[in-house]
């Protein structure tokens, strides 16, 4: 799922000093799993804002309101009136969401009240780590699972830099594993530790986001 | 030969080799340079020009690389996956070329969080497996990594790291095994304070033939003091300073007295790396302690350097 991070609520605020009526929409897909914009992120915001703004905009009135898929227009529709009323519309999304919403309401002003930190799972209560970088061509066939693009600091394709030590990633020792700790421990529990001698070539990044903005048109389903 | 550069001479005329690590300074001021070279001459066969190292933006090192080739000193190019992608890195390696230089050293790179600019994008398009191919392909096939003829020559003894005293243990040799058969002629390894593990590395590689295929250089590290071993203990990953060394560099005291017995260790390491099956040469990394190379080959009876046809 995508993960994110409510920003600074200073950096929030700083943008609605002149706000008159704003509606703050939460999503109920992936961001109210990690606890980010869900329903309940929505209230704590509102009322977060509400102290911070009451000695420079006292008079600001805040909507809430949450959606159960803000990246989809016919999720947002129920919103049309709200936003019709509201000066600034403040955007509990990921960066998806936040959008969507833009380009739905091409002549409303939306901010956004999150960081869209990545694709992850939760590790535990109240944890969440990277996963996938979405670079367009999967290679986790060849590394045990675990990806190599993701979840090396270097994105290193033929083995571990001089930088692991007692597995974990020099990057950042406490919290991040090294990658390839975790492929050679994999590939040596699934009998593929063979696949460690081959050298991988040069990887084709033009699936990622380097070969510019990505779009996927299904044919059979297009009307 | 593949590229005749003075290093490959060395080694393949089977002398010990001797390189030295010269880091540029943070801006263009050639008085260091001069000095650092002056430091250098005579003293080692071939100078190892560091890219950016740590991160810290520096004098580039093709720069610096062709000012040594202009002076007749032998440079090893360092360059590190981190700062270009694989169209800069082979500009760069063309310019490098047409400037005289003739050793390279394909490095992946230390993170940018460790230097000046930690907000930087990395790249790393490429690693340092691929471009060490990637080099051997423009040598020996004259082809870019494109696949387009390359105009001209490319003549370049091409050289890796190896570090082993990273984890996991047992990638350390297939990683060597993987930049030989990359097309790598020559490795420097990271500094050896762990004796034992270094050892047991090079059992490693010998057991499976490697040192035949490649010239291996011991990479050595003068301390100044007690304080910096333990200072690479707690922070570099991947390099280890045994207590019984620690303790001997804190016996010896501070400052002189403590610089003159992380000299003594570093040219008794050469000395026991010498004797190890597979080690062909050292690679003295004297990080801003250019001074210390000197008195280190010395002591360690590797001066004066030999003269190669």
């Amino acid at each position: 799922m995508i993960v994110a991070k409510r920003k600074p609520l200073a950096e929030i605020a700083a943008n609605l000093q002149k706000v008159n009526k704003l509606l703050i929409v939460g999503c109920n897909t992936c961001v109210a799993v990690c606890l980010a914009g869900g329903e309940k992120e929505v209230a704590v915001l509102a009322s977060a804002l509400r102290l911070a703004l009451r000695q420079t905009n006292p008079t600001i009135q805040i909507t809430q309101r949450c959606v159960e898929r803000q990246c989809e227009e016919e999720f947002n529709e129920v919103l049309t009136e709200d936003v019709a009323a509201c000066d600034v519309v403040l955007s509990m999304a990921c960066g998806v969401g936040v959008q969507t919403m833009a380009e739905q309401f091409p002549d409303k002003i939306v901010y956004p009240a999150l960081n869209t930190s990545f694709m992850g799972r939760p590790l535990e209560r109240g944890v969440w780590s990277e996963r996938c970088a979405g670079c367009g061509n999967c290679v986790l066939d060849k590394f045990g699972g675990v990806c190599p693009i993701a979840r090396c600091s270097k994105n290193l394709l033929n083995g571990p830099c001089g930088g692991s030590a007692n597995g974990k990633c020099e990057v950042d020792p406490e919290n991040i594993d090294c990658a390839w700790q975790l492929i050679y421990d994999r590939l040596k529990r699934i009998g593929q530790l063979d696949r460690l001698l081959e050298i991988e070539p040069p990887k084709d990044w033009s699936t990622s986001r380097h070969g510019g903005p990505r779009k996927i048109v299904r044919e059979d389903m297009v009307l | 030969m593949k590229s005749g550069s003075k290093l490959e001479r060395i080694l393949a005329s089977g002398h010990f080799a001797v390189t030295a690590e010269l880091g540029p300074p943070k801006g263009p001021n050639l008085e260091v340079v001069e000095r650092k070279m002056q430091l250098l001459t005579g003293v080692c066969d071939a100078i190892n020009v560091t890219d950016n190292q740590t991160a810290i933006v520096r004098l580039s090192s093709v720069a610096t690389c062709a000012i040594l080739a202009q002076r007749g000193l032998e440079p090893v190019m360092q360059m590190t996956c981190r700062d270009r992608n694989r169209l800069a890195i082979q500009a760069d390696v063309f310019g490098a070329v047409a400037l005289g230089v003739r050793n390279l050293l394909c490095l992946t790179g230390d993170h940018q969080c460790f230097g000046n600019h930690p907000t930087a994008k990395n790249v790393y398009d490429l690693d340092s497996i691929q471009l060490i191919r990637m080099i051997a392909r423009m040598r020996d096939e004259g082809r870019t990594e494109g696949g387009e003829e390359v105009d001209g020559a490319v003549p370049l003894f091409i050289g890796g790291a190896a570090n082993p005293f990273g984890d996991p243990f047992e990638m350390r040799v297939i990683r060597l095994a993987k930049k030989v058969a990359a097309g790598v002629d020559f490795i420097q390894t990271q500094c050896i304070f762990d004796m034992a593990r270094f050892k047991e590395w090079m059992k490693r590689v010998v057991d499976q033939g490697l040192h035949e295929k490649v010239y291996i250089l011991a990479g050595i590290m003068p301390l100044k003091s007690a304080g910096a071993a333990r200072y690479i203990n707690s922070n570099v990953a991947g390099i280890y300073v045994p207590e019984p060394l620690v303790k001997r560099m804190a016996a010896a005291g501070r400052g002189k007295a403590a610089q003159a017995e992380g000299m003594k260790l570093a040219a008794e390491t050469i000395q026991e790396v010498r004797e190890i099956e597979g080690v062909r040469g050292v690679h003295i990394m004297a990080v801003e302690w250019e001074e210390a190379i000197r008195p280190i080959v010395e002591m360690a009876g590797l001066l004066p350097r030999p003269v190669v046809e």
